[in-house]
């Protein structure tokens, strides 16, 4: 498929060449291993294949099907049609990299309008092109840190209310470089807030992170954290929802250094995970240690003003086993998705949908905090998500819930032992008030069992 | 050119969508509330225009042949955007139970066990996010398997001076040292150089095969054994593949880890610079450290009921590489092209690639100096340079190409050959295609030596004119209404 040789193109090419058959091309491969037989499925037609593939779609049960109350990191938001149809425009979905500016100004110009938004939602001074998710973000905000302080400071300071997978991202990142990360060992005391990190902040931390809102949905004020990792020349990075800086305090108005976050709140699908975006700001006097491409304003040689990916000099094809980061290819198309879908709320809608989580999360919480066996494990402010101390245990009831529609909360006793019955229940503008009744009844009927 | 950006189009008081009010009591706002959130404020209308205006701006693949060498422009076909785009897959939560989500796991379940198939590996995961991100996870694997040995003093990485330009990175990010090797006059890794440093520090050999200059090394068997020999594990850089498809399996040479790009060889688009997906795949003695999750089969099925499949977590795994299971939807969308190609498609993906670079090296090698006179694989390289008219340079060939609608090939890569044009055409461009990009080429380099300045000063047609870099690094401004602090 989509090979458009004719066979009289084949031979007059081959002629061209000098050779009469196609194997002839493919001498310098050792003969023995040559042309295997491949043990594949035959190929279908396109008509056959979209079935196929219909069939597996149709397999899934889906938050279109099911009421849903799963976060943990990908929440189930409104995207309008204006995203998608924007991001599969040929133009933008089958373009390379903007290495050439003379002919990518479309993808520059937006990358440039991306970085823009989300400075101004973090309240950040530079944002760059994009990581891959939030959980590499996080990493690289490390491996930023780690090289500000050119690999003299080794501790890393970690929630423990830091996402779970991006713990072990940044983990898994970190293992070829000699840092101590302290902060989020077993049974460390879950119910604090950020002021139970302080303690562990000294002259050898390199950067403190934390998540806002963290990952059991709570909102703290951060200042504090900050002048305490500043005081001794520490950097705070703070992975955020952007969902939550429609309403909330930008961690940049805090002192956060580095804020990272995953962006597929911003009008992503859910799509099983992927493709989401990885948000990366920082403030301008670290522009020259953050990882990821960068475009730049300025002038073509015809005078016009023009946008160009800058400071390269930072990045992996440059400065080669100097770099802070292999990172290449990036999440681009999914920023332009970001950047429609945050040009499209703009300051008013943005507000609008975060006060609709904010508003609906609440009455969830207070409905099932009312019910007998039921209570809230914190009585922190929070956003959209909150944990629900549960009677039994969270599989249990996530089962019952399904029979009945619902897509239960996610079971934080995977993550945290201590926290068996514990129940991270997301609420977003996507569920009704009869969602929500139904998941109270459900889970009514699960305590009086 | 002079589209405003999305915060000079912004106009107060406009909004583009409203959301019904809430159907729940309100509650009370938080203390922590920003007092002011700087967003544009513009109509659905500005917003369409804006970006479609822009899109004009870009070249792309559906407007014509994109030749960048080593990036594997092939056409995307729609087909792939229609299937990744069910809502079946679209609006699935990655966190879901996984009896709801069997068609998702099945899919990707059949996706490893094909990419096994066509690189000969024993294991495949699916999570790293591009080739970039592969790399990282293959190298963290071949680290992990030499500590498990308990042998510890393997610290350097070899890398020959045709491999991708990730490659070094890759290796210091994972706290090897990284050593370059020189290739030999036939562009092969130089056998010499790496017995020299094939001893017991030795970690690995990072092998780009077809290397950059889209050769084949006609000694890889040598090359797999003098790694081996000593100890060392050989990491084969997947980007070029798009050769290799029913041609060679890389596992079968001896590789012993390698990642796919999902995003060049699978026909998953571009994107403007991502998302892309770059799964691993590694030979058995290296199957339980591959990052976690895979997809394996927890209950067999049988004549009734299918299989179930989960996750599973290999028993040395290095960990995860990023949040959830991967970029699905490229994952959907290279099921897609694979399902329809099928072994005897795959065949002729790469025998159509390699016979469309060799056709194009025959013909503009009489023009242009080709330093590596062999057959090529995929893609080749060209010297855009000719000593009678010493002023015109590579870089002058590619914006000219752009007056001739054209996308440029790679330039200035590999780093060595001098004033390097590395063009890739892949299967998917046509005789005639590929004929009026040779007779555009002639055309340059008979400019280049009648009309020099048509080049210096190309390109002309473009919305924008050649760009003063050096001010956008220097003043740097970044972001709307930002100026620079200098």
């Amino acid at each position: 498929m989509y090979i458009p040789h004719t066979d009289a193109d084949r031979e007059a090419m081959l002629h061209t060449i000098g050779i009469s058959n196609l194997e002839a091309l493919f001498q310098d491969v050792p003969a023995s291993h040559r042309f295997p037989k491949l043990n594949l499925p035959p190929g279908l037609t396109e008509m056959e294949t979209l079935a196929e593939l219909r069939d597996f779609a149709n397999a899934n049960e889906t938050t279109q099907d099911l009421a849903c109350f799963l976060g943990a990191g990908a929440y189930n938001h409104y995207s309008p049609p204006l995203v998608d149809s924007i991001i599969r425009r040929g133009e933008f979905y089958t373009a390379y990299t903007p290495y050439q500016p003379e002919v990518s100004q479309g993808t520059l110009q937006a990358i440039f309008d991306y970085q823009s938004l989300i400075a101004a939602l973090t309240g950040m001074e530079v944002s760059n092109a994009s990581h891959y998710d939030g959980a590499t973000a996080v990493a690289e905000a490390v491996s930023l840190a780690y090289a500000n302080f050119r690999g003299k400071r080794n501790r890393i300071v970690l929630s423990p209310a830091l996402h779970p997978q991006y713990r072990e991202t940044l983990r898994t990142y970190n293992n070829g470089m000699p840092v101590e990360i302290v902060g989020d060992q077993a049974g460390v005391a879950l119910q604090s807030g950020p002021e139970a990190l302080e303690a562990l902040i000294d002259g050898n931390t390199a950067v403190v992170i934390v998540q806002y809102p963290d990952f059991f949905g709570r909102v703290y004020d951060l200042t504090a954290l900050a002048k305490k990792a500043h005081e001794v020349g520490a950097l705070l990075a703070v992975s955020v929802n952007p969902m939550a800086l429609g309403l909330l305090t930008p961690p940049g108005h805090f002192g956060a250094d580095i804020v990272t976050g995953e962006g597929q709140p911003l009008g992503l699908p859910l799509s099983y995970g992927g493709p989401y975006l990885g948000i990366f700001a920082t403030r301008l006097e670290y522009v020259r240690k953050m990882a990821g491409r960068l475009v730049g304003e300025t002038v073509d040689n015809r005078g016009q003003r023009a946008y160009v990916l800058t400071l390269t000099a930072r990045e992996q094809h440059i400065r080669r086993e100097k770099a802070t980061s292999n990172i290449c290819t990036n999440q681009a198309l999914m920023a332009l998705a970001a950047t429609v879908y945050m040009s499209f709320l703009g300051k008013h809608g943005l507000r609008e949908v975060a006060e609709l989580c904010y508003h609906k999360a609440h009455f969830a919480a207070s409905s099932l905090a009312a019910l007998p066996g039921y209570s809230l494990w914190s009585d922190a402010p929070f956003f959209n998500e909150f944990v629900l101390k549960c009677p039994t245990s969270v599989k249990h009831i996530n089962e019952h819930l399904l029979d009945e529609g619902v897509l239960g909360g996610y079971d934080l006793e995977q993550d945290y032992p201590g926290l068996a019955n514990h129940m991270l229940i997301a609420v977003t503008e996507m569920n009704s008030k009869e969602d929500i009744d139904l998941l109270v009844d459900v889970l009514e009927e699960v305590s009086n069992e | 050119m002079s589209e405003p950006l999305l915060c000079e189009l912004s106009v107060s008081g406009r909004q583009a969508i409203r959301f019904p009010e809430p159907d729940v009591p309100k509650a009370e706002l938080p203390a922590l509330l920003r007092d002011d959130l700087p967003l544009p404020e513009l109509s659905e209308v500005d917003i369409v225009r804006h970006f479609t205006r822009l899109s004009k701006y870009n070249y792309c693949i559906d407007q014509g042949m994109y030749p960048l060498g080593s990036c594997t422009m092939k056409y995307n076909p729609k087909i792939n955007e229609e299937t990744a785009r069910l809502p079946g897959f679209t609006a699935t939560h990655p966190l879901q139970p996984i009896v709801t989500v069997q068609g998702n796991l099945l899919l990707m379940y059949a996706l490893q066990e094909w990419l096994k198939e066509i690189g000969g590996f024993a294991g495949v995961a699916l999570q790293p996010a591009a080739g970039a991100q592969g790399e990282l996870t293959g190298i963290l694997i071949m680290r992990a398997y030499h500590a498990a040995r308990g042998d510890t003093k393997r610290r350097k990485i070899l890398i020959p001076d045709s491999a991708h330009g990730t490659n070094p990175a890759t290796s210091a990010m994972s706290g090897l040292e990284v050593v370059q090797l020189s290739s030999d006059p036939r562009g092969n890794v130089d056998l010499a150089a790496l017995r020299a440093h094939a001893d017991d520090t030795l970690a690995g050999l990072m092998l780009t095969n077809p290397n950059t200059l889209g050769l084949f090394d006609e000694n890889v068997l040598e090359v797999v054994r003098i790694v081996h020999e000593a100890g060392g594990l050989v990491y084969g850089d997947g980007a070029n593949l798009n050769a290799l498809l029913g041609i060679v399996r890389p596992g079968d040479l001896g590789i012993d880890v390698m990642h796919f790009n999902l995003h060049k060889t699978f026909s998953t688009p571009h994107g403007g610079g991502g998302p892309g997906s770059g799964p691993v795949g590694v030979a058995a003695h290296l199957v339980d450290f591959l990052p976690e999750p895979l997809v394996g089969i927890l209950e067999p099925g049988d004549d009734d009921t299918a299989p179930l499949y989960g996750f599973i977590k290999p028993a040395q795994s290095i960990g995860r590489v990023k949040s959830f299971q991967g970029q699905f939807g490229m994952l959907v969308r290279a099921y897609t092209y694979m399902r329809m190609q099928g072994a005897e498609g795959l065949r002729q993906v790469s025998e159509y690639a390699v016979l469309n670079a060799n056709y194009l090296m025959a013909v503009l090698r009489k023009s242009y100096h080709l330093p590596y006179d062999r057959v090529c694989m995929h893609e080749f390289v060209l010297a855009g340079v000719w000593p009678e008219v010493p002023d015109v340079h590579a870089l002058d060939i590619a914006k000219r190409m752009m007056d001739y609608s054209l996308h440029p090939p790679t330039n200035y890569f590999p780093l060595i050959v001098h004033e390097a044009l590395m063009i890739e055409p892949t299967e998917t461009e046509s005789k005639q295609t590929l004929d009026a990009f040779i007779e555009i080429m002639q055309k340059i380099a008979e400019e280049a030596h009648t009309q020099p300045e048509l080049l210096k000063t190309a390109p002309h047609i473009t919305p924008v004119g050649r760009l003063d870099e050096v001010k956008a690094a220097k003043e740097l401004v970044l972001c709307c209404g930002v100026d620079s602090p200098d």
